[in-house]
């Protein structure tokens, strides 16, 4: 980029307006703070990434072969802490999210720059912190942290770890109050509520999860730690305390945490199906309020976690329906998407076809999801791999993939270039089978009973164990390929142009990659989101 | 090599049918809709793909008839799996009074049962089949969990309180026993076996041993422990009098009427203050980190045998 003479993208623009290290570590733009995030959780995906290919090799025999029990435990548990709080919660808002909302609302930057790098260096200095957890010995709690085995039992790096978690979510908190302000207040001319980007109503619902939510798991941390370190009796019966008042704690956020990790897929999928269908979405006002009723709902089944733990029936069946409740506004979303296909104009470029994937997978997901909500049926798979699969199917095959559908979609606008087409379609067919070898069978080991977490496990497990460790390797070379062509693309990649895709939205009515102050002059809003039934197709 | 992928686990209690009919609707209802998604997303993507001559949608209304249709029907099918569900989980979690109870003390990493009539096992659980059989679960350390998959039961064991189970197995066999809540560096190793048995085999296989039954032993405990000097019905009657309490109510001096059940028992022996009957001194010391969970049992189980 130092030549930038010689650069076919010769405007000025975010990425070329200042170079240096200063530049990007003190920027106060939110593209460069979104690219940031990018680098960093693109770094956490892949170390993330790497304890899951060491897990299915350990799980490729039943014996207990390949690491140590313990090493084994840590690894399972490094997985989900780095992939749930170092890559899914911040995926899609912290990149996405940041480079697009005020992009797509009109807005030069959002309401509070200076915090917005704030959240960036506090999600950092978390991630170090549980880094060195990793470094100096790991942690062997599950990403759950259930009491008293992580406040009273475990010899591994638990408060190190848990610093980590808890400082990491502040980062959370402020990125959802950043949001939040800039959709009130920061709005162009004639942008009304209902005229706004449906993936910008999904990370506002986001964004009160982030804000009401991450504040509770903040304090189960600190109450673990404080029964670790100063043997204050909160969890433990033998200093008094009750173990379940943890569990309770920890999944009113844990499981809105859900919500903040596929909400912001789902506000992708509409991005995405309307411009690939060249279709209006159907239904607007039913996908907007959805996501709202999935945020608030989401704070209301957190006992599902624990039809099994020892709470009472009556809490059961309380949790049992509102469980059922949150089905709902995620049935509708799906129906919605898919009645937008009709009489489309469809094409299926990489991003469509992440989207399209995303749709079958989520519908797996989330019919899956009423098994376990479901009270007798939990009962028999709950902590078995059929969980496993239940929420990689929402998590990987919901959220990763609208992630990838994402910054395929954006990859033009944030870098002004375009990706290599065939290998982005081949890389997402490769995703979708490795990702269904992987996790379908383990639905499977489920039923048969193979409980999660399990080192070793019985012989008759073992040939649905090689087929998902067999999808994993499939999977990961899918995960590989666009490291490698986006990569490539920085320099090689055809240049995009404003709006490659002849798409409706606000960011792409200008250069990619935009201008620091992102317009020339404050747009003004006429119409309705999605009215591609009006744009000539060129 | 089909022998090696079994798709269905063994069926070996009286629910577990039910969870299964239960298991199978949901797999109807789900095949029936996702078959709909992707055939209607396949049909979409073929009928409605991008060609020359179809560079453009075409417009469609929003329609607020099927946002209705596509939110009722939802709301309909998951009222009937709430309503499915409850009943068989009600079931399954409310044992028959006439249930054989059999302790189980979860540990780093094992699990031992004490039978009635005194024969204790690890890691092993023989139980008669046709009989409705109670496990009452304590764990000494960490959450553990009993998992039987033949039976399509599972319950937690937690440190601190008594959690319950109850079975009645069907068939004959040998069936895993797997902890399934996560306790620790050998988790995976914390398995066993379920092994039911004709009633009169069962019989045979109590009989085989000669140790003392938790009733007996915990009498002794009692005894030991001088708990004689405050509750026996003949002492001066500083503790509340223990014959025929069990399964009644308890007055509490703030008011509150508790069960006096296992749970109860547990909570007085090891933290008192908490629940003083309603007429009594707070003066009965903790008998905490003096007891095992298994001598807990057995003066439980003592103290039960004072109620006829």
């Amino acid at each position: 980029m130092s030549h930038h003479h010689h650069d076919p993208l010769d405007h000025e623009h975010y990425l070329n307006v200042s170079y240096g290290v200063k530049s990007w570590l003190l920027t106060r733009d939110h593209k460069r703070i979104a690219l940031l995030y990018l680098i960093s959780i693109t770094l956490f995906f892949f170390l993330g990434g790497l304890f899951a290919v060491l897990i299915r090799l350990e799980l490729l025999t039943p014996k207990g072969d390949f690491v140590q029990a313990e090493t084994y435990n840590k690894l399972f548990t490094m997985h989900g802490l780095i992939m749930i709080f170092f890559f899914l919660i911040p995926s899609i808002p912290a990149v996405l999210g940041n480079f697009l909302i005020p992009l797509m609302i009109g807005a030069r930057d959002l309401a509070f720059p200076r915090l917005n790098l704030l959240s960036w260096y506090i999600f950092i200095i978390g991630g170090i912190f549980t880094l060195t957890a990793v470094v100096t010995g790991g942690v062997d709690t599950g990403w759950t942290f259930y009491t008293p085995y992580s406040s009273t039992y475990s010899n591994s790096a638990v408060v190190l770890t848990a610093l980590g978690v808890f400082i990491t979510g502040f980062s959370s908190i402020l990125t959802g109050i950043n949001f939040i302000v800039t959709t009130h207040k920061m709005r162009a001319p004639g942008m009304t509520w209902f005229r706004l980007p449906l993936f910008v109503w999904a990370h506002y619902a986001t964004s009160i999860i982030f804000v009401l939510g991450t504040p509770v798991l903040a304090i189960s941390i600190v109450l673990v730690g404080l029964e670790r370190i100063f043997g204050i009796g909160i969890f433990d019966p033998r200093l008094g305390g009750d173990p379940l008042l943890f569990q309770h704690l920890f999944w009113f956020y844990s499981h809105p945490a859900v919500y903040i990790m596929i909400l912001p897929a789902m506000g992708v999928m509409s991005e995405v199906i309307t411009c690939f269908a060249r279709k209006k979405i159907f239904g607007y006002n039913a996908v907007a309020f959805s996501s709202l009723a999935i945020a608030i709902l989401g704070f209301l089944v957190w006992g599902h976690h624990m039809f099994v733990s020892g709470q009472s029936e009556f809490e059961g069946l309380i949790f049992s329906a509102l469980s059922f409740m949150v089905a709902i506004p995620s049935a509708v979303k799906v129906f919605n998407w898919t009645a937008t296909l009709y009489k489309g104009s469809i094409s299926f470029h990489a991003p469509m076809l992440y989207a399209l994937g995303f749709i079958g997978l989520f519908t797996v997901g989330g019919l899956t999801g009423l098994f376990l909500a479901t009270l007798a049926v939990d009962v028999h798979v709950h902590d078995t791999y059929f969980i496993i699969a239940h929420f990689h199917y929402i998590m990987v095959g919901g959220a990763v993939m609208a992630y990838f559908a994402g910054i395929h979609y954006w990859w033009p606008k944030i870098t002004g270039r375009m990706y290599p087409e065939t290998w982005a379609r081949l890389a997402a067919v490769i995703v979708f089978v490795g990702f269904n070898l992987t996790f379908f069978p383990q639905f499977i080991l489920g039923y048969l009973g193979m409980p999660r977490r399990y080192y070793a496990y019985p012989d008759e497990f073992q040939v649905l164990n090689v087929l998902s460790t067999a999808g994993a390797s499939i999977l990961g070379v899918g995960y590989l390929i666009p490291l490698i062509y986006l990569l490539w693309s920085l320099r090689y990649g055809r240049v995009a142009g404003t709006n490659p895709w002849n798409a409706t939205g606000l960011e792409w009515q200008t250069p990619s990659p935009p201008s620091t102050e992102n317009f020339e002059a404050p747009p003004r809003v006429e119409g309705e989101a999605y009215e591609y039934e009006e744009v000539k197709v060129a | 090599m089909w022998s090696d992928l079994p798709l269905f686990p063994d069926r070996a209690s009286s629910v577990a049918g039910d969870v299964d009919a239960l298991f199978f609707a949901l797999i109807g209802m789900s095949l029936f809709f996702a078959t709909l998604i992707f055939f209607l997303i396949f049909f979409f993507s073929i009928r409605y793909r991008r060609r020359p001559g179809r560079g453009h949608a075409d417009h469609v209304h929003n329609s607020i008839a099927l946002e209705v249709l596509w939110t009722g029907i939802p709301v309909c099918i998951t009222i009937t799996l709430f309503v499915f569900g409850a009943m068989v989980f009600m079931r399954l979690r409310q044992p028959p009074p006439d249930a054989l109870s059999i302790y189980v003390v979860g540990k780093q990493w094992m699990w031992k049962v004490q039978h009635p009539s005194g024969r204790r096992e690890i890691d092993e659980l023989h139980v008669p089949v046709g009989r409705p059989v109670k496990l009452v679960m304590a764990s000494q350390d960490v959450i553990h969990d009993v998992f039987i998959p033949a039976f399509r039961i599972k319950q937690d064991v937690v440190p601190g309180r008594y959690t319950a189970l109850w079975f009645e197995a069907t068939k004959k066999g040998e069936y895993h026993l797997f902890c399934s809540q996560y306790c620790g560096t050998q988790h995976s190793g914390m398995i066993g076996k379920v092994i039911a048995m004709e009633p009169r085999d069962f019989e045979a296989w109590l009989a085989g041993s000669t140790e003392e039954s938790p009733v007996k032993a915990g009498e002794k405990l009692f005894s030991r422990f001088d708990c004689t000097s405050c509750h026996a019905a003949d002492a001066r009657q500083r503790g509340p009098k223990l014959d025929g309490a069990y399964g009644h109510p308890v007055r509490l001096q703030t008011g509150q009427t508790v069960t006096f059940d296992d749970n109860y028992i547990r909570e007085s022996i090891l933290n008192p203050m908490a629940q003083i009957t309603e007429g009594y001194r707070p003066i009965m010391p903790t008998f905490q980190g003096q007891l095992s969970e298994e001598q807990i049992m057995e003066l439980i189980a003592y103290i039960k045998s004072l109620t006829p």
